[in-house]
């Protein structure tokens, strides 16, 4: 079980969370149905503006996902960032975390923080961590 | 004449995989309450205690449902009805 993600698409979250903290970053990965590669960084805005919570806005939500739709992509990640604290979900993280087939990505730009970024499946209130493998 | 409803990939094993579906009513409550009874067990994933289910946004057209009378906003023939996880977290 693996995140298989681009290089490019990793350094554009990486560099996305840099310049929004100290507020929480979000955003989504998509790929073509066929593909499995995530590519295509869709960063969103943080309708929270909150350095502790995110939400996407849910307008700007209806419109990418009708554009995926469109585009016979699917949403295969979903992204945040954590400011003050370790890459590791929090209970709200996994609360909302409802859909097993996705990867939850959480990136950390806390100075202390041991991993930048790690990626996880979240089945049912379970969480599984698991590798991230970057294609050049 | 029906409301369509887009359903969200995690809620197509209740629709029997479809993502579209058809159904009548003139409220969303009225709607998730036909498509209950079409699909059983539906309803409980999208309300909760008589309001939307915090875990998914409902949009009738372009607008979300919360900011406008919630499950008691009306909808007409030929409206389209989409679900969509609620994206957030800490």
């Amino acid at each position: 079980m693996a995140l298989r993600i681009s290089r490019t698409a990793l350094d554009q979250i990486l560099c996305q969370a840099a310049v929004e903290h100290p507020l929480e970053a979000c955003g989504l990965i998509a790929a073509p149905c066929t593909e499995p590669v995530a590519t295509r960084v869709i960063p969103m805005r943080n309708h929270a503006a909150s350095a502790d919570w995110f939400s996407f806005d849910p307008r700007e939500q209806l419109r990418v996902w009708n554009e995926l739709d469109e585009r016979d992509e699917e949403c295969r990640v979903l992204y945040h960032s954590h400011t003050a604290s370790e890459a590791w979900p929090s209970r709200d993280d996994i609360a909302h975390a409802q859909d097993p087939a996705l990867h939850y990505l959480i990136l950390s730009t806390w100075p202390g923080a041991r991993h930048r970024v790690r990626s996880f499946r979240i089945v049912a209130g379970r969480v599984f961590e698991e590798h991230v493998a970057i294609q050049e | 004449m029906s409301v369509s409803v887009m359903v969200p990939t995690l809620l197509r094993p209740l629709t029997d995989g479809q993502k579209k579906v058809d159904a009548q009513g003139e409220t969303v409550r009225h709607i998730i309450d036909h498509l209950d009874s079409r699909y059983p067990g539906i309803k409980a994933r999208l309300v909760h205690e008589d309001e939307v289910h915090r875990f998914v946004n409902i949009y009738v057209n372009d607008d979300d449902i919360r900011f406008a009378a919630g499950l008691a906003t009306r909808t007409a023939p030929g409206d389209k009805l989409t679900v969509l996880p609620a994206v957030a977290g800490g």
